[in-house]
């Protein structure tokens, strides 16, 4: 009986497991220690550099420049599209008739739901093509088409979302934005709608307002929720490749003159385009090393004592 | 946890404010803050439909119309775009899409719940361990791996096949099904299992006629999204999709065609084809979306509760 239950879970393993270190365990190491060489992947020669692709990356200007990017990002797409769920949450859940004592939700909040996530569900090379349109320079494009209407823009010389240096990564982080608002708005909702009512009630015999009852009562009990959103979303910021080499010019985007780069462009025209494996290999580690970074200073960060309830 | 917040809370006592209230300022309030709440929540619903409804509707029109202005009515509603978008590639990057997806979910769903029951239910030497192994994985970005994926694949020479493709999705999905359906074979109750065991069936066939079965609710969201994930994966299929030699065939999936033809738009404009293809891209998921709307939402923000 003993010896057949150890040969089932052995059975049962054996194949999730080495699909599993073929494939993703067995290259994460590999990079580790590919990032020591000057492996360029068309032989197996390569010898050992030591850490000089490393200090050859931190000279690599457009490196630097994309992680500024990525840290511009970071900054910014949590920040806005956290605001904006809240906000959008809020009003689902408690910006109802005043007859109800501001703790009913608006009607038709599952209607709102169903279609504020609905981006979630696409894929980003739809949503890549789908801007890419919007954003069109000329009177085309959906935003220049309605400022030229609207008599805000010269008909002669549209915006260029994607190829005015200083626009394009807010054109992006809208894309961004557009996307994820309503994801979270889901997760807030759920967290909202798991707040006992009376909580509410009692705030309301007290005589809180609604922004009373907002920042005192909903917002730290969603805390757990806003730490996971924020999480998350500075990871999503920390890669950003598929909008930026779709949407963007150049070889695997960053155009306008490397103005939109980000880590994981830099890196997949190293590999794909430059064939230097080795030196890409070491832009992973540093990405993987930003990433972990980014997840346990915003884990600290926001950390706040938990309430139960 | 007490009753979550309805829709219709019966009327609560109205607030006790600081400034003399004057009569019927309690409903001007709330009607005020109705119609607010309702323009912006309208406003973003705008912002999300309006220009997905307006590439469908450019993909009737003339690349001259497309490009001559962002307003007015296609011409002619001449559902042959479609068609020629079809033809174009996107029947092409439909077929692979849907034969790497026919294996590579089922699959997924198959080892991942094999592994997260194995390590939920059974004691042995070492499962803590392999539980974070498998857990671990999601931290990682997938740029990490990607350099020695490509030529690990190369070397088992598996680029641009759909047998590769598929492992690599498998082994790919393993963290988050894994993490997902361990959490689910623990709740499950033990008796129905024990009483399996004593009607004397296998070890596997419990799992397979008992287990399984009860476990559909969770397999049945961990599988949208993992189809939702996997038919919008972009970054894999770009890495080990590409055509090693000339009279190798092109076997894109969508996301990577989609991009394909958008990147071919710079040479022979055909953008009410590219529209198509996305309209056509879109279908699908908007089925999948609507049919299981709760599923999905509740899969997808489920993933972030780790």
């Amino acid at each position: 009986m003993r010896k057949g239950q150890y040969r089932f879970v052995a059975g049962f393993l054996v194949v999730p497991v080495a699909l599993y270190m073929v494939f993703v365990i067995w290259p994460y190491i590999q990079t580790f220690g590919y990032s020591l060489t000057d492996w360029k992947g068309q032989s197996q020669e390569f010898s050992f550099v030591g850490l000089d692709n490393y200090t050859t990356l931190f000279k690599d200007d457009v490196f630097m420049g994309a992680i500024w990017h990525n840290i511009l990002f970071l900054i910014f797409i949590p920040a806005i599209t956290i605001l904006l769920a809240l906000f959008f949450a809020f009003m689902l859940n408690a910006g109802g008739r005043g007859r109800a004592g501001g703790v009913a939700g608006v009607a038709g909040s599952g209607f709102y739901k169903i279609v504020y996530f609905f981006p979630q569900v696409l894929s980003l090379a739809i949503l890549a093509v789908l801007f890419g349109a919007v954003y069109r320079s000329d009177s085309g494009g959906m935003l220049n088409g309605v400022l030229i209407k609207l008599g805000l823009v010269d008909e002669g010389t549209p915006v260029e979302w994607l190829n005015e240096p200083n626009m394009v990564l807010w054109a992006l982080m809208a894309v961004v934005v557009w996307h994820g608002v309503g994801f979270y708005l889901v997760l807030f909702s759920a967290a909202m709608q798991s707040i006992p009512r009376d909580i509410y009630e009692a705030a309301l015999i007290d005589g809180a307002s609604r922004a009373h009852t907002f920042f005192r009562i909903t917002l730290p009990l969603l805390w757990d929720s806003v730490q996971t959103a924020w999480v998350y979303l500075g990871i999503a910021a920390m890669d950003m490749f598929i909008l930026v080499t779709t949407m963007t010019s150049g070889d695997y985007g960053g155009g306008p003159d490397h103005h939109s780069e980000v880590m994981a462009t830099v890196m997949m025209r190293n590999f794909l385009l430059y064939g230097k494996s080795g030196y890409a290999c070491a832009m992973g580690v540093i990405m993987l090393l930003l990433t972990l970074i980014v997840s346990v200073v915003t884990l600290r960060a926001t950390r706040r004592e938990r309430i139960e309830f | 946890m007490s009753a979550p917040i309805k829709e219709s809370a019966p009327p609560a006592p109205p607030a006790v404010r600081k400034a003399p209230a004057r009569p019927g300022d309690e409903r001007s309030e709330g009607v005020v803050l109705n119609v607010f709440s309702h323009g912006f929540l309208a406003l973003w619903a705008l912002l999300i439909v309006l220009p997905l409804l307006w590439l469908v509707l450019s993909s009737f029109k003339t690349d001259a119309q497309i490009g001559g202005s962002a307003f007015g009515w296609p011409e002619n509603w001449d559902l042959g775009v479609f068609s020629r978008a079809w033809d174009k590639g996107i029947g092409d990057y439909f077929v692979n899409t849907v034969i790497v997806l026919i294996f590579s979910v089922p699959l997924t769903m198959l080892f991942g719940s094999m592994a997260a029951y194995v390590l939920a239910r059974y004691r042995f030497w070492g499962n803590r361990f392999l539980y974070y192994f498998f857990v671990a994985g999601a931290m990682f970005p997938v740029f990490l791996a990607l350099v020695p994926l490509f030529f690990m694949v190369k070397r088992l020479d598996m680029l641009n096949t759909y047998q590769g493709l598929i492992l690599v999705y498998v082994a790919y999905s393993m963290p988050f099904t894994v993490f997902f359906m361990h959490a689910f074979f623990r709740t499950l109750p033990t008796a129905v299992f024990e009483a399996a065991i004593l009607d004397g069936a296998s070890h596997s066939r419990a799992f397979f006629q008992v287990m399984l079965p009860m476990a559909k609710p969770g397999l049945l969201s961990v599988g949208i999204f993992n189809t939702l994930g996997q038919w919008n994966q972009f970054i894999l299929p770009t890495v080990l999709m590409q055509p090693q030699s000339g009279d190798d065939p092109e076997r894109y999936v969508l996301t990577q065609g989609l991009i394909q033809l958008q990147q071919q738009q710079g040479y022979a404009s055909d953008l009410p084809v590219l529209f198509a293809g996305v309209t056509i891209a879109m279908i699908p998921m908007l089925v999948v979306y609507l049919s299981f709307q709760r599923q999905v939402q509740a899969g997808l923000t489920s993933a972030t509760l780790k």
